[in-house]
């Protein structure tokens, strides 16, 4: 339908570990600006299909193209400067470095792409200001609660400014109110980049998504819009199973 | 054709030194991710304690095979109750404790025994190879070597001791769940690290100069070629000491006994950078 | 303790410092002047290890490697030249050369770091090997006879720059050595402040997220040890300028363990720590030295072990935390508590999928 490339392209993307196959053929598109919500049980293959996407892994198979780049097997520094960001599962941050330091270094990379070193500052204090942080900016980052470190990595992801943004369970561990703040981030993102939200949530995807793939056994089982997407009955056996092996 | 036999023997007899000064550091790092840098004392232990013996009046192959393991396996057992056992999953502050020991154990040895100490002389007597004369000693180190190998393969694969050690070693938690205490198969496990590490440091006396410092030659040895040889305990260390002990003997025989070991250090370190797992880890499968 | 208060105690240091080189000449007798000049030019090592150790994270069990390197590199040098001056700036080129192929063997290899520490370990056993074995005159370069495990005495020691005539005096070489240490933990101070050296922590914090931010963390950490190199390499050139000598014993594996003494001792992760702990080790060696009674190897050994056993963070961290302890029981009650409330997960993952 669509004359304009996809912002990202995966093709046969296979990742093997050893006997285990985590992802198997997963061929997926996503369009400029488009926000995309991948759901699946444990073990479905979403954060491998992640790390393969950012360079922590190099696919057994496989081709991933950013733009006009092919990106499969590309180290993650590489990955990152072409315009990719993640917020891992995991809160992934500089546990010794102050929630400013962890910011800048972030926006210091951002700044030199776009070679203006004046700036750095400038989109520290922003996005000290958008994850609602400016009073912790001096506090070491390692000493803060799961939900406040989970903020200073999506500050991070913003800081850097990516044209891509991943985000790996963003509102696990956060308080109502934190979630519904996430999601306002979440649109606000979305209004000039480009965002796959991995979520168990169904609340909060109901919240921000538009299209949904469901990710089970390592491969694409469907893609649709929110609401066919949760009607659908497989993918309620496929969670419902989980809960009943759980 | 002498010369090529010669030859032959040298580098049978550099890898089967080689193995034996590394099995126990590969059993203790294998095993327990323990880096023991006292790896080179603990030979030197083996050495100084079969001296001691032999010069007491102890039959020399006693002393050689059953004292010095002996010995040095207590040793294991203390050092892992007093210092060993605070620093499991500790990697780096376990290198740096077991430096200190590496200076403890030099600095006490020399305190007692002074800086030389008079060594056996090589039993056995030699035989000729057409010009060429050698000892029958080598053989008998090829012959401690092979029977350590079965010793051990056979321990860690068929005894229950074997079972339970790469149980812990896989699953520390598990093990306890199924009732096995893992601090006293850690210490067991150290214990025999040590106590085959002193059993090479036995029987190499005889060739060695006997020094309190002469584990320091022994120690970047015997880790480059672990690490070369990678997770799996034997067959890593048989691959990486005949490989090592290969191009030692070769490069010593081309050069000189300095460049020889220089050039295993050399091919040693360009191995781990061309197999970051080692060759057990890129060739074999299998933990043993 | 907040950034100000650190950065005012740290020039207040730099003051004390540079008064105590000052004044030193004076207040001790010429055979205690040249023992402090061999411990400065130690403490340059250290503080190369400790820069690279604590702010890079790279575990080098080999600094001597680099140390050794430049001190042979300036004997050389300066037995051809006549001239300390470009001897002097090779003792910083070659090691910082010689870091660079090894640093990027090493970490462009994908090789972890407790083999990193195998591996600068067996890299300055190997130069041990083969300076030891250099004895003869088929071993020299240019005029100078490297000696083999005789070493290369009656190297000329530091002249004013250009002027081979005028060589230094001892008070004169203990300004130089001191000035120097103190001109490179302040610069070591700068880079830490500046974008590389920011980075080089967030590396050795988080080397994965630096990665997936755009940084490559190879490339920062070959920066790193390549300056380490330099650094200690220049340690060697003032280390020869104290003796006049250099042997293969400098690359010795009891040397090695001295530099990873002095940096457990002092504090690891700080500047300042390496520079106490050598001062510290190096005296009580001496001390040992003309007593007799002890062996060093066996005190040296036992500190060690009690050190990481029982004081794992070192000297100067724990006097540290022990001071902000007693300044935060003066202050109490301002109620000032920024919700530092510890989290005890922290740094836990939490639930892994």
């Amino acid at each position: 339908m669509s004359t304009i490339p996809p912002l990202l392209e995966t093709r046969g993307l296979t990742m093997r570990f050893g006997g285990v196959v985590a992802n198997d053929d997963v061929n997926f598109a996503l369009e400029e600006m488009e926000l995309r919500c991948l759901i699946g049980p444990n073990g479905a293959g979403k954060s491998t299909f992640f790390k393969m996407l950012t360079g922590q892994l190099t696919p057994s198979e496989g081709r991933i193209r950013f733009r006009t780049y092919p990106i499969a097997g590309n180290l993650p520094h590489q990955i990152a400067r072409l315009g990719i960001g993640i917020k891992t599962q995991i809160p992934n941050v500089f546990n010794g470095l102050s929630v400013r330091e962890n910011i800048w270094l972030a926006a210091a990379r951002a700044a030199r792409r776009d070679a203006s070193t004046i700036r750095a500052k400038a989109i520290v204090d922003d996005v000290l200001e958008r994850i609602m942080l400016p009073h912790l900016a001096e506090a070491i980052v390692g000493q803060l609660s799961h939900g406040q470190r989970q903020w200073v990595e999506i500050g991070t992801v913003l800081a850097a400014e990516p044209e891509l943004i991943l985000l790996d369970e963003p509102a696990a561990g956060m308080t109502d109110e934190e979630t519904v703040r996430t999601a306002e981030i979440i649109r606000e993102i979305n209004k000039n980049r480009a965002l796959i939200v991995v979520e168990h949530d169904m609340e909060f995807i109901k919240m921000i998504a538009k299209k949904v793939t469901v990710f089970h056994q390592g491969r694409i089982m469907m893609e649709d819009s929110v609401d066919a997407v949760l009607a659908d009955s497989r993918v309620r056996d496929v969670y419902l199973g989980k809960k009943v092996a759980a | 054709m002498d010369l090529v036999a010669i030859l032959g023997l040298n580098v049978v007899n550099g890898a089967a030194s080689l193995f034996l000064l590394c099995l126990g550091l590969a059993i203790i790092f294998g095993m327990m991710r323990i880096i023991n840098l006292a790896h080179g004392e603990f030979v030197m232990l083996g050495a100084y304690a079969a001296v001691i013996a032999a010069n007491a009046g102890v039959n020399i192959f006693v002393a050689m095979l059953i004292v010095a393991p002996l010995f040095v396996g207590l040793v294991g057992i203390v050092v892992e109750r007093c210092l060993i056992q605070f620093l499991y999953g500790r990697l780096v502050d376990s290198m740096l404790a077991t430096w200190g020991l590496s200076l403890l154990i030099i600095g006490l040895v020399t305190t007692i025994f002074g800086n030389t100490m008079q060594g056996v002389p090589t039993p056995l007597g030699g035989f000729a190879i057409g010009a060429y004369r050698t000892s029958y000693y080598t053989l008998f180190l090829l012959a401690v070597a092979i029977a350590m190998l079965a010793l051990v393969y056979g321990v860690l694969r068929y005894t229950r001791f074997g079972l339970i050690a790469r149980a812990v070693m896989q699953n520390p938690e598990m093990a306890a769940v199924l009732g096995v205490n893992p601090a006293r198969v850690y210490m067991a496990t150290f214990a025999l690290g040590a106590a085959v590490t002193g059993l090479a440091g036995g029987v190499l006396a005889p060739v060695s100069g006997i020094t309190p410092v002469m584990g320091g030659a022994y120690v970047a040895k015997a880790f480059i070629t672990v690490v070369g040889g990678g997770a799996a305990i034997i067959s890593g260390t048989v691959s990486a000491s005949g490989l090592f002990g290969f191009v030692n003997q070769l490069g010593a025989y081309f050069t000189t006994p300095v460049y020889g070991e220089v050039i295993l250090f050399v091919s040693a370190i360009i191995l781990i950078r061309l197999l970051p797992q080692g060759i057990s880890g890129r060739f074999f499968k299998g933990t043993v | 303790m907040s950034a100000s208060v650190k950065l005012s105690l740290q020039v207040v240091a730099i003051l004390v410092a540079c008064v105590a080189v000052a004044v030193m000449p004076v207040a001790v007798d010429l055979f205690q002047l040249m023992q402090f000049t061999l411990f400065a030019s130690m403490a340059v090592l250290a503080l190369s290890l400790g820069f690279i150790w604590g702010f890079g994270g790279i575990l080098c069990f080999g600094q001597t490697a680099f140390f050794g390197l430049g001190a042979y590199a300036y004997a050389v040098a300066a037995i051809n030249f006549g001239d300390s001056t470009p001897a002097i700036l090779l003792a910083i080129i070659v090691p910082a050369l010689f870091a660079l192929a090894l640093g990027y063997f090493v970490f462009y290899g994908r090789i972890s770091d407790v083999y990193l520490g195998v591996i600068t370990l067996t890299v300055t056993l190997i130069l041990f090997n083969v300076f030891n074995s250099m004895a003869g005159d088929a071993y020299k370069i240019g005029t100078a006879r490297l000696g083999g495990f005789n070493g290369m005495p009656a190297v000329p020691t530091f002249n004013m720059p250009f002027d081979p005539s005028s060589v230094l005096f001892p008070e004169q070489s203990w300004y130089v050595t001191g000035g120097a240490l103190i001109a490179i933990y302040i610069g070591l101070r700068l880079i830490l402040r500046s974008p590389f050296g920011r980075v080089a922590i967030a590396v050795r914090e988080n080397e994965t997220r630096a990665s997936l931010l755009g940084y490559d963390p190879r490339a920062i950490k070959l920066g790193v040890f390549v300056l380490g190199g330099a650094i200690a390499g220049f340690g060697g050139a003032l280390y020869v300028n104290w003796g006049a000598f250099v042997g293969p014993t400098i690359f010795s594996l009891s040397l090695s363990a001295e530099i990873i003494i002095w940096i457990c001792i002092g504090g690891l992760g700080t500047l300042i720590g390496p520079i106490v702990g050598c001062f510290i080790i190096e005296y009580l060696i001496s001390q040992i030295g003309s007593q007799q009674s002890f062996n060093s190897n066996l005190v040296l050994g036992a500190i060690l072990i009690v050190f990481v056993l029982l004081l794992p963070k070192g000297l100067v961290p724990t006097i540290r935390l022990l001071l902000e302890g007693a300044g935060r029981l003066a202050t109490k009650g301002r109620g000032q508590a920024p919700n530092a409330a510890p989290d005890l997960s922290a740094g836990q993952p939490v639930g892994a999928e």
